[in-house]
């Protein structure tokens, strides 16, 4: 079971939710959650304490000036400009690479072979017996960090029950983040940038084969807007989480309100039972 | 590749358009247009920047564009860091223009020796 946290607008509570879900789940069973959010990976605040670091790495080209006869087919090829090709040398401006691989089929002397440089690392906690938190943490200055998401989900493959907090947006680390799960539960809040990026957010999902429902947070009891944008588009929503002082404070101090709010556990229980069970009515 | 031979001094300017009389442009990777003037016989090639609405890497990509054209001085408004580096590679001097006047203005600062040597 692959359960996908996702919001279109930034500072919906999808953190919120996931560690919040996976620590309600972890008291019963099994749960690894992953904080596919590498460009400001924060799920590790909930989960002070100590880490295993695997390096991620990505190919960039290495010349070999012996065999380079400065030619500049590699240069025209690159369509990101990663590589100028000068009179008596060849500039590689590693930062620009997206790794493609392209110059290194293109040179027609064998000059270019496949180097790994370091992209970020996938850190690893235990918080709980039965919670695993694997973190992807993309270098400061990298421009993609796809290969960052694409090990931080390979780490927490064949685990049986996967929790998936993504980045904010539409964008290519949320697609990445969201294709293969089997269902998601998108996190809004009922003002009109929420339901905006809610409706852009739920069509990426949808375009992508996954089930949705939805967290509204900060509820105020007035979302007609969203809750009828939640009907029309077939959209449960399973869990209203009040805008309440204090959850706020529970929140800011980096703690859980599963664990120390009463009621809420029980709330993130059965939220997860209703999410597991969306993926039943779809199948 | 230009077939140039290698000792003609040939001087670029970033353009909104193309000839002598165009406007400079102060971008350089994002420039519409170089014109490349030749300095001993002045005469004028305008080479359309196929990178301008590039996403990245258009600083290098028109570096690139200086190198195979043999400039050897470039006349702008701004360079931005990668395109520096690559300039900087490639020994490329590159001057400050900023009087929002044509390249033919822009070149006969240069040779009066008023504009500032950036790179």
């Amino acid at each position: 079971m692959q359960i996908v946290i996702a919001s279109g607008k930034g500072g919906t509570g999808k953190s919120t939710v996931a560690a919040n879900l996976a620590w309600s789940r972890a008291q019963a069973a099994p749960v690894t959650l992953v904080d596919c959010d590498v460009e400001e990976p924060n799920l590790h605040l909930f989960f002070p304490g100590g880490h295993t670091d695997t390096p991620v790495t990505r190919l960039v080209p290495a010349f070999d000036s012996e065999r380079c006869t400065r030619c500049g087919d590699c240069g025209r090829f690159c369509r990101f400009g990663a590589i100028a090709v000068l009179k008596d040398r060849v500039l590689f401006f590693p930062e620009i690479c997206h790794s493609c691989g392209g110059c290194a089929l293109v040179c027609p002397n064998a000059a270019i072979t496949e180097r790994p440089i370091s992209l970020g690392r996938i850190e690893e906690r235990h918080p709980l017996p039965d919670l695993r938190l694997i973190s992807g943490v993309m270098n400061e200055g990298e421009a993609v960090g796809i290969p960052v998401i694409q090990a931080a989900k390979e780490a927490a493959a064949g685990d049986a029950t996967v929790i998936l907090d993504s980045s904010p947006g539409t964008a290519c680390p949320v697609i990445e983040t969201v294709k293969g799960s089997d269902v998601c539960v998108l996190v809004t809040e009922a003002t009109p940038f929420g339901l905006h990026d809610l409706k852009l957010a739920a069509e990426v999902v949808s375009s992508l084969g996954v089930p949705a429902c939805v967290v509204i947070n900060r509820s105020c009891g007035d979302e007609d807007e969203t809750e009828a944008f939640c009907r029309e588009q077939g959209l449960p929503v399973f869990l209203r989480i009040p805008f309440s002082r204090e959850i706020a404070a529970v929140q800011n101090r980096g703690g859980l309100i599963s664990r120390d709010l009463p009621g809420w556990q029980t709330a993130f229980a059965g939220l997860y039972e209703q999410v597991v069970s969306r993926v039943e009515v779809q199948r | 590749m230009s077939n140039n031979p290698v000792d003609i001094m040939k001087i670029c300017v970033t353009a909104k358009g193309s000839g002598i009389d165009a406007q400079v442009e102060e971008r350089f990777g994002r420039a519409p247009y170089f014109v490349f003037i030749d300095e001993e016989s002045g005469d004028a090639q305008t080479v359309q920047n196929a990178g301008a609405g590039g996403a990245g890497g258009v600083g290098i990509k028109s570096a690139q564009t200086m190198v195979d054209n043999d400039a050897k001085v470039v006349i702008t408004g701004q360079v931005g860091g990668n395109a520096n580096s690559a300039l900087s590679a490639a020994g490329i001097a590159v001057y400050e223009y900023r009087a929002g006047g044509s390249v033919k203005d822009a070149v006969a600062a240069y040779r009066a020796g008023t504009l500032a040597r950036i790179l």
